[in-house]
């Protein structure tokens, strides 16, 4: 390394660190970002990017698989498990020398290593041999590390039998059973991708529903449409104990209402939830709090130590690649003194899961717009009756809205079915330009589109809706 | 087409102003950025600058034009490749967004240009352009419709405000929904109608007094003898001190509270600052007793910030920073600009920048935002020898402190006389934000950072 004084540097590069680094080379800041294990941060390497990856080939499968529906005469259709995983890791690889690319386009300093806070703007670097590198000086630093499975005393994975999203990422073989602990996204993405390739899956959820952060109406026909592919969704339930054995784990699983049952499975995934990566990064000296596990940030992304700021998912939820990639550029814009800079709007994140059918959904829910104090009205429309659902033959799913009575204000969109991730965005921009539901109304939607879905749900909560 | 330059809102409330002086002609060429007008608004004279590029094709408006409503045209411009026609197919008196408007007759005089330069664009495209510019948000209010995201427009309309009168704060200056909620809170913008509960930042707007005088004009005048008076004819700025002096003591409760400080080792600390000042340079300073003043109520808000507080009906807003107004003595009048987040600010930083807003306020040349906000004001008249007196609070502000002169004044002390610069200071408080108790605390604090100006370093 050339040079050891900076005016920002980063320290993990994923999605919300590269970006950051990016944003802040852009506006002429000299950058550096030191990354402990690999360019693109858990996002590309052992999240987003791969998983996205495995589901398609789980989505081609199932079509192909009904093939006949289409017209289609299809023999035999088998899986390799291993090119499967290959072609999921060829892709995260490839995206990973991008971000390379990227940094190097933008003249950011990569620094292999893991860092520690050292105080007075130094950061002390070691690389993966415990070597230490010469510090590094920054007026600015950024912690952007991430965060990891959280594991609970009892549910603790051993990297064989009973995994985490990492190993379940790159499965030696298919399991022919599996357990999957959590129905937050990661779990029920996991879920849908063994269960469409033939494994037999039990979900289990502590809360009375899965995908407990949805509206309720689209846990609900998730919970179905997930139960008909032949999976078993166990809600209000826990896990009391895991005892791998040779080749199956023996689980002891209690209900609410105290019932207990055991099973035996191939495998188990835990997917309850993730905790920030704080460790060893010497906060506690800085006196930058901590607190559940995810470093304490004001609305501009700053700790409690001066010139040191916080994003992503070590500084909570929602742990989305995308909340931490914009968290990145209003730390940056802000520091930077960019006029229009604002904090981030929590109600304008989108959230995407994707399992079949795909879920996706931005800002209140009908129950919290309630509890909100909002008098709403909601609107709803079925897959059944869009015209490109039918001819695609995937008719199941519905769009939901949710707008503000007195205001016409959308408060909230809530979506199942084929490609909503895609459509959700429509309704991204919406609250973004804080439209109401008359230019939704007033807006054309292309015929024949998924997307017309949404104009008609925002038809139906005024009474409008045309095509039911 | 030619560009028309809008009569801009120079503040929030400003409805009409009057053209003071052009200092372009008709033929010049300006850029944008040019100062090309001067406009006398309610209390301040302003520069009107050009925000296209290219020739004066008319000037509307003849200088001393009085009450020329906010949009109204009182210039083309015209772009490169225009002439004269364009103008005449221009009409004066258009409504407030001319340049769309006037699409109709536009493509004559567009057509008539192109044949001149065969590189010129198609028509088509040059009028779109030309309307995209002229109805782009240039600033607030100097373009014809607000700038407002759907939702911020249906929120002022439910809430009757003015959306002229509020800043936008989204892109490119865009009102968006934060924006509404904040004019609620702080009671800006309420249209007309809807004025009387706020008494806010309401500024009259039809320039009459909010409660009918005691007296009629023909009984006053009744009492006199015509010849033995002159008639002073009664300007914008007297007009605001009347009509919002009225209003703040017709509807806020006030009460005073008097104190007296003693001021000899704030006299000493500043002799000693002062002779530390570089003989010359930008970093040159003289600090005034007023300057520690300051200071010191900045530091005494930010002790008691119950007190740093302004009434709304919505909710007392709480303020973060100590933001205070500062009454100067201009002729005719008075301006109150503000020295704002004075507890993090230097001695010399205040006292060089009340230099600069003192002598910009003698000039008539403060912005709205240097003057507009706080939480409370310094009312200052020791210079004339005043020995106390009490002062009408400037809504929207919850207090103002009038400072007396300082005098060598004989204290009692146990059962000993001994003589002390006395400084007597009176606080007015707004009573439906700051109880007696609460004034009292604010201005003891103030006392003790007059007493002891070392702890205002703190």
């Amino acid at each position: 390394m050339s040079e050891t004084s900076f005016d920002f540097a980063v320290i993990g590069a994923g999605p919300g660190g590269y970006v950051a680094a990016i944003r802040a080379a852009q506006l002429g800041f000299k950058t550096v970002i030191i990354e402990r294990e690999h360019l693109g941060g858990i996002c590309l390497n052992w999240g987003c990017i791969p998983t996205k990856a495995l589901l398609r080939t789980s989505e081609l499968f199932h079509t192909l698989n009904n093939a006949e529906q289409f017209g289609l005469s299809i023999n035999e259709i088998s899986f390799d498990i291993e090119k499967i995983v290959e072609r999921s890791r060829k892709i995260a690889g490839r995206l990973a020398s991008g971000v390379a690319y990227l940094m190097k386009k933008n003249k950011i300093e990569v620094v292999d290593g893991e860092a520690r806070l050292k105080g007075g703007g130094m950061i002390g670097v070691r690389d993966k041999n415990g070597e230490v590198l010469p510090d590094i000086q920054a007026k600015h630093i950024l912690i952007a590390t991430g965060a990891r499975a959280k594991t609970l005393p009892g549910l603790e994975p051993d990297g064989d039998l009973i995994w985490t999203y990492r190993e379940a990422m790159v499965p030696p073989a298919m399991p022919g059973s599996l357990l999957v602990v959590g129905s937050g996204a990661i779990g029920i993405e996991f879920a849908s991708f063994y269960g469409t390739l033939g494994a037999e899956v039990t979900v289990v959820e502590v809360l009375d529903r899965i995908l407990p952060v949805e509206d309720e109406e689209v846990s609900a026909f998730a919970q179905k449409a997930f139960e008909k592919q032949g999976m078993t969704i166990l809600t209000g339930t826990t896990v009391e104990s895991l005892e791998a054995g040779v080749g199956e784990v023996r689980v002891r699983l209690k209900s609410n209402d105290g019932a207990t049952r055991e099973h035996t499975v191939d495998r188990v995934i835990l997917a309850i939830g993730i905790t920030g990566n704080v460790e060893g990064l010497g906060l506690e000296e800085l006196g930058i709090q901590v607190d559940r596990g995810h470093i304490v940030i004001d609305e501009w992304c700053r700790t409690a130590a001066d010139g040191v700021y916080a994003i992503g998912d070590v500084v909570g939820p929602p742990w989305l690649a995308h909340k931490a990639s914009h968290e990145g550029v209003i730390c940056v814009e802000r520091i930077a003194g960019l006029n229009d800079v604002h904090p981030l709007d929590r109600s304008r994140i989108p959230g995407c899961t994707y399992c079949a059918p795909q879920v996706a959904s931005i800002g209140l829910t009908e129950a919290a717009a309630i509890e909100a104090g909002h008098q709403i009205k909601v609107g709803r429309f079925p897959y059944q009756a869009n015209g490109k659902a039918i001819a695609l033959g995937e008719t199941e799913g519905f769009v939901k809205t949710v707008f503000d009575a007195e205001t016409g204000e959308l408060l909230g969109a809530h979506m199942i079915g084929t490609e909503v991730t895609e459509l959700i965005q429509g309704f991204s921009i919406a609250k973004t330009l804080e439209t109401t539901e008359a230019e939704l109304i007033e807006s054309i939607f292309p015929h024949p589109t998924l997307s017309e879905t949404m104009h008609e749900a925002v038809l139906d909560a005024y009474g409008r809706a045309l095509h039911i | 087409m030619p560009i028309p330059v809008l009569m801009p809102a120079l503040s929030p409330t400003m409805e009409e102003g009057t053209l003071l002086k052009w200092l372009v002609s008709e033929g010049d060429k300006v850029e944008a950025g040019d100062v090309i007008a001067e406009i006398e608004t309610d209390k301040a004279t302003m520069e009107v600058e050009a925000v296209d590029e290219g020739t004066i094709g008319k000037l509307l408006m003849g200088e001393g034009t009085e009450h020329i409503a906010v949009n109204k045209p009182i210039a083309l411009i015209l772009e490169e490749g225009e002439d004269d026609t364009a103008v005449s197919n221009f009409e004066a008196d258009a409504p407030p967004q001319p340049a769309v408007t006037q699409t109709a007759p536009e493509p004559v005089a567009a057509a008539t240009a192109a044949p001149e330069t065969a590189a010129q664009p198609p028509p088509a495209i040059e009028t779109r352009a030309a309307e995209a510019r002229a109805t782009a948000p240039q600033s607030n209010g100097q373009g014809g419709a607000p700038f407002a995201s759907p939702l911020a427009r249906r929120l002022a309309r439910e809430n009757k405000l003015d959306l002229a009168a509020i800043t936008g704060s989204g892109p490119h200056g865009r009102i968006v929904r934060r924006d509404i909620e904040q004019a609620i809170a702080q009671g800006v913008g309420v249209a007309p109608a809807a004025a009387a509960p706020s008494v806010g930042q309401v500024m009259p707007a039809q320039g009459q007094p909010p409660a009918p005088p005691a007296m009629s004009d023909e009984a006053i005048l009744a009492l006199y003898e015509p010849g033995t008076y002159e008639v002073v004819p009664i300007d914008k700025m007297r007009r605001i001190i009347a009509t919002r002096l009225t209003q703040a003591k017709l509807s806020i409760p006030h009460f005073r509270l008097e104190v007296d400080c003693e001021i000899d080792a704030l006299l000493a600390a500043r002799k000693r600052l002062n002779a530390m000042s570089p003989a010359e340079g930008p970093k040159v300073f003289k600090i005034s007793v007023n300057d520690m003043i300051i200071k010191a109520m900045a530091m005494a808000l930010q002790k008691v910030p119950a007190a740093n507080a302004t009434w709304t009906e919505q909710g007392i807003l709480r303020h973060k920073g100590s933001d205070i107004g500062v009454a100067v003595a201009i002729e005719g009048g008075l301006f109150t600009p503000l020295i704002r987040h004075a507890e993090i600010k230097s001695l010399s930083e205040i006292s060089n920048e009340m230099q600069d807003l003192a002598g910009r306020a003698r000039e008539r040349r403060l912005a709205p935002h240097e003057y507009q906000g706080g939480t409370t004001a310094i009312s200052n008249l020791g210079m004339m020898g005043i020995k106390s007196f009490d002062a009408v609070i400037n809504p929207p502000h919850a207090t103002i402190l009038a400072v007396g002169a300082g005098e060598r004044r004989p204290v009692v002390e146990g059962d000993e006389i001994r003589i002390a610069t006395i400084m007597s200071c009176t606080l007015a408080c707004d009573h439906r934000v700051v109880d007696g108790a609460l004034g009292a605390e604010l201005l003891g604090a103030f006392k003790e950072f007059i007493e002891e100006p070392v702890t205002m370093l703190v």
